[in-house]
């Protein structure tokens, strides 16, 4: 169940100065870091009135990698490898954040094909990350099974078109600074367009099966409202900003690679709640579709490459930049700080996830714990982008 | 309105706020971008202005990051005349330490960005804390901690401000320079330098056997 | 024991003859249920494992359990941090006799890519110990399939008497490891001397 803003405002009120609840009758709870809907190795501290949350505090660090680290003590090419274990689900548009920002550091250009690649390759990823995360939303509703089998069914078919493309399924280690690692295998595009033609198909049947759902649609609608101001203010990017209302994609704000030259819209949401996550995300895949086909279309003959680009030995000059894009999560960026030797001075990666669970506890507070867990799910975080 | 460049954004933010002084710092690499200065004290107000300020509208704080400046020597060739021969003396004097915060702000309302805000502290030892601008954009609350972490830069401030990545009662901060992991592997398949030496005091060098 | 050519002989006249370590044997490697309980990138890969495609369900695993208590199986699924090192022990220590370790992954293996990081652990066998290594950053889900299959050929020729019996009917056995405790710079004890002998290494000088 429940409640409109006021009423978790009260509970905010109850709370005492240091932040801890008042009255004997409160249980507190550990979910994580191994729980039953399980996102990773996440953990949150909840604070149970009855069953409703009244404060929840997020612990991280369960899959704290130290990529930034290891970063700092490899070349920069080095790092390539390790952007793919960020968000394990979108390794081709961590390659594209990491080879931007060098590209940007460094002033190199990327040739045509490769532009129209990476756009492929970019929306191919979005394409099975939301597939995936909205069967995963519907496992975390307890619908176990079915909605996820059914879209890592067709999340296999997407990635039997990268692995054709680029050697692995998850580990993509594609892009390179300054275009792309290989020409696409003959027949690539032949396949490539089999899938966007009948994906329509599986989201309609998807669709169908869910968007109208009457559990569906009462476990998420009015539930984890996140205001629009709020939104902005905390960093929330992606489909999560979106989702309350706000017009913001970076694919249009800073139109990074080629993509001022394809026609998509941008959804948005009314309400900010879960369904509109849900929603923006179903509508998102088809405005992915629009794209992939205009760039399968137009996607010119030519190198994916400067023959001429140094990869080995490359020492960017000093000074830093920051390049971010759009990925599936939200706003992927990378800091780079040069000091003109061969490895990075200072390697930040700005990740989405973990900013757009700044506000987990506003949106959770004053529902029920078994809606904190779809409102989790709704967020959409991989914990190896929110750990690094 | 296009989004003025560093060298405007000092003047406005100097001219509206008084007594504030912003340094400007040079980059130069490609992006040439310059970032701006300001000391932990004039840093909430400069947020504050930068945010509410309807020709800039910094309302997203997009990225917080923290950078170490170990304590480093810089050389200065000079050249004196003894007894009529010229001659190259080096000096060399101790650049002290500091770490440094880094702040990237856009507008999410306006479009445009980035504005590069920095700050730093004083030392890298015991006075080592910045403003917290957590108040001024709740982003900033997790990489702040994080910063905070990793780095060990205090944030004043900041509602709650304890490790994040790393578990309670950790004494080191990773992310700095000198840091000194603990010698935890002993064996490596490809070792070299540093790694190598560590390796070789795990296992003393033996003859290979054919 | 009963005649190999003879068992054969009264299979084919519907006679069906075994040993009860067979029949036991055959019940619990066709039964192993895994922990749902995913670290990193290799946790997907497991799930895909138990999808459509790849439908671990053939091989009788397809029930992954949520609590340790109803589990037979861990698989380390991912890169093991120091912060969540102490958890998967105590993961495994609340796991019920008879109970077997997949260690899937380079991470899992050794640390993996991640091996000169601060806060990762260098391999699940300095804590637990493993029955099953797959190699992979991550491996496919084929090579999670072969390493049940390799785990359930193992489990089927488990001798039930005698001194090469396996661990849970052995009394002096450990079926629990201690938990490694949060320390000022590393976990403490950082291994478990007991279970982790490296091999010696030879390298050339």
């Amino acid at each position: 169940m429940s409640l409109p803003a006021a009423a978790s405002h009260a509970i905010r009120a109850r709370l005492d100065a240091e932040g801890n609840a008042s009255g004997g009758d409160q249980l507190e709870v550990a979910m994580g870091p191994q729980h039953p809907s399980t996102h990773g190795v996440f953990r949150m501290d909840v604070v149970l009135d009855g069953e409703t949350v009244v404060k929840l505090k997020p612990v991280f660090g369960y899959l704290h990698r130290n990529h930034e680290k290891i970063a700092e003590g490899t070349s920069y090419l080095g790092s390539m490898p390790y952007t793919d274990r960020l968000d394990y689900f979108c390794s081709l548009t961590n390659n594209w954040a990491y080879a931007l920002a060098v590209e940007k550091l460094a002033g190199l250009a990327v040739p045509e094909r490769a532009e129209y690649i990476r756009v492929i390759t970019a929306e191919l990823t979005r394409l099975q990350n939301h597939t995936s995360v909205c069967g995963f939303l519907l496992q975390d509703m307890g619908a176990l099974g079915t909605p996820l089998m059914w879209a890592f069914r067709q999340r296999e078919k997407v990635l039997d078109l990268v692995e054709s493309l680029t050697g692995a399924r998850m580990m993509c280690n594609y892009m390179r600074f300054g275009g792309c690692r290989c020409d696409l295998p003959p027949g690539w595009i032949a396949q490539a367009r089999v899938l966007v033609d009948e994906y329509p198909r599986f989201l309609e049947e998807f669709e169908a099966l869910l968007s109208g759902n009457e559990i569906l649609m009462a476990r998420t609608q009015g539930v984890g409202r996140l205001p629009a101001a709020l939104a902005v203010a905390a960093g929330v990017t992606g489909p999560m900003l979106r989702a309350s209302g706000v017009d913001h994609d970076l694919r249009k704000v800073d139109r990074y690679g080629i993509y001022d030259r394809f026609q998509f819209r941008v959804p948005l949401g009314d309400h900010g709640d879960v369904f509109d996550r849900y929603m923006i995300r179903v509508l998102e895949l088809r405005e992915s579709l629009g794209i992939l086909d205009q760039a399968l279309r137009d996607i010119p003959p030519g190198p994916v490459i400067d023959p001429k680009a140094k990869l080995r030995g490359f020492r960017p000059k000093a000074g830093e930049a920051y390049g971010r894009i759009e990925s599936p999560k939200g706003e992927l960026g990378f800091y780079l700080v040069s000091d003109g030797g061969p490895n990075p001075y200072r390697y930040r990666v700005r990740p989405p996830s973990l900013i757009n669970l700044t506000i987990l506890e506003d949106m959770c507070l004053g529902h029920s714990v078994a809606d904190a867990v779809v409102i989790l799910g709704s967020v959409d975080i991989v914990l190896g982008e929110v750990d690094r | 309105m296009s989004f003025p460049a560093p060298e405007e954004l000092k003047t406005i933010v100097e001219a509206a706020l008084h007594g504030v002084r912003v340094e400007l710092v040079p980059n130069p690499a490609v992006p040439s971008q310059s970032s701006l200065r300001v000391a932990p004290a004039d840093a909430d107000a400069v947020a504050r202005f930068l945010r509410d300020d309807p020709r800039l509208l910094l309302d997203c704080c997009s990225n917080v990051t923290g950078i170490d400046w170990p304590d480093r020597d810089e050389k200065t060739k000079t050249k004196t005349v003894v007894d009529g021969v010229e001659k190259e003396t080096e000096v060399v004097r101790r650049v002290p330490g500091t770490l440094e915060v880094v702040y990237h702000l856009y507008s999410v309302a306006l479009r445009h960005g980035p504005a590069i805000l920095r700050q730093r502290t004083a030392d890298r030892g015991g006075d080592c804390s910045v403003t917290s601008l957590t108040p001024v954009w709740r982003s900033c609350e997790f990489q702040e901690r994080e910063v905070f972490d990793l780095f060990g830069v205090g944030f004043a401030g900041h509602p709650d401000l304890r490790r994040i990545l790393m578990w309670d009662g950790y004494v080191d901060h990773p992310m700095r320079k000198d840091y000194v992991e603990p010698d935890d592997y002993e064996y490596e398949p490809t070792p070299h330098d540093d790694v190598l030496e560590r390796a070789k005091s795990h296992y003393p060098p033996t003859e290979a056997k054919p | 024991m009963i005649d190999e050519g003879l068992k054969n002989e009264l299979a084919r006249q519907g006679v069906v003859a075994t040993s009860v370590q067979e029949l036991y044997n055959w019940g619990r490697s066709n039964s192993v249920w895994p922990l749902s309980f995913g670290l990193a990138c290799c946790a997907i890969e497991m799930m895909a494992a138990s999808m459509s495609k790849w439908d671990i369900a053939r091989f009788g695993s397809e029930v992954f359990r949520p609590s340790p208590r109803q589990a037979d199986l861990m698989i380390v699924a991912g890169t093991v941090t120091k912060k969540m090192a102490p958890q998967v022990v105590r993961l495994y220590n609340q796991m019920p006799e008879p109970k077997y370790v997949i260690a899937m992954g380079a991470c899992a293996i050794s640390g993996g890519p991640f091996k000169q990081g601060y806060n990762v652990l260098k391999g699940i066998d300095r804590l637990l110990p493993v029955d099953i290594h797959i190699p992979g950053c991550p491996p496919r889900p084929e090579a999670l399939l072969h390493a049940l299959i390799t785990l359930q050929a193992r489990i089927a020729a488990e001798p039930l008497t005698g001194p090469d019996r396996p661990r849970h009917l052995r009394a002096d056995a450990p079926s629990e490891f201690p938990v490694p405790e949060f320390g000022a710079h590393d976990l403490v004890p950082p291994k478990n001397d007991l279970l982790w002998k490296p091999a010696p290494v030879v390298r050339p000088g």
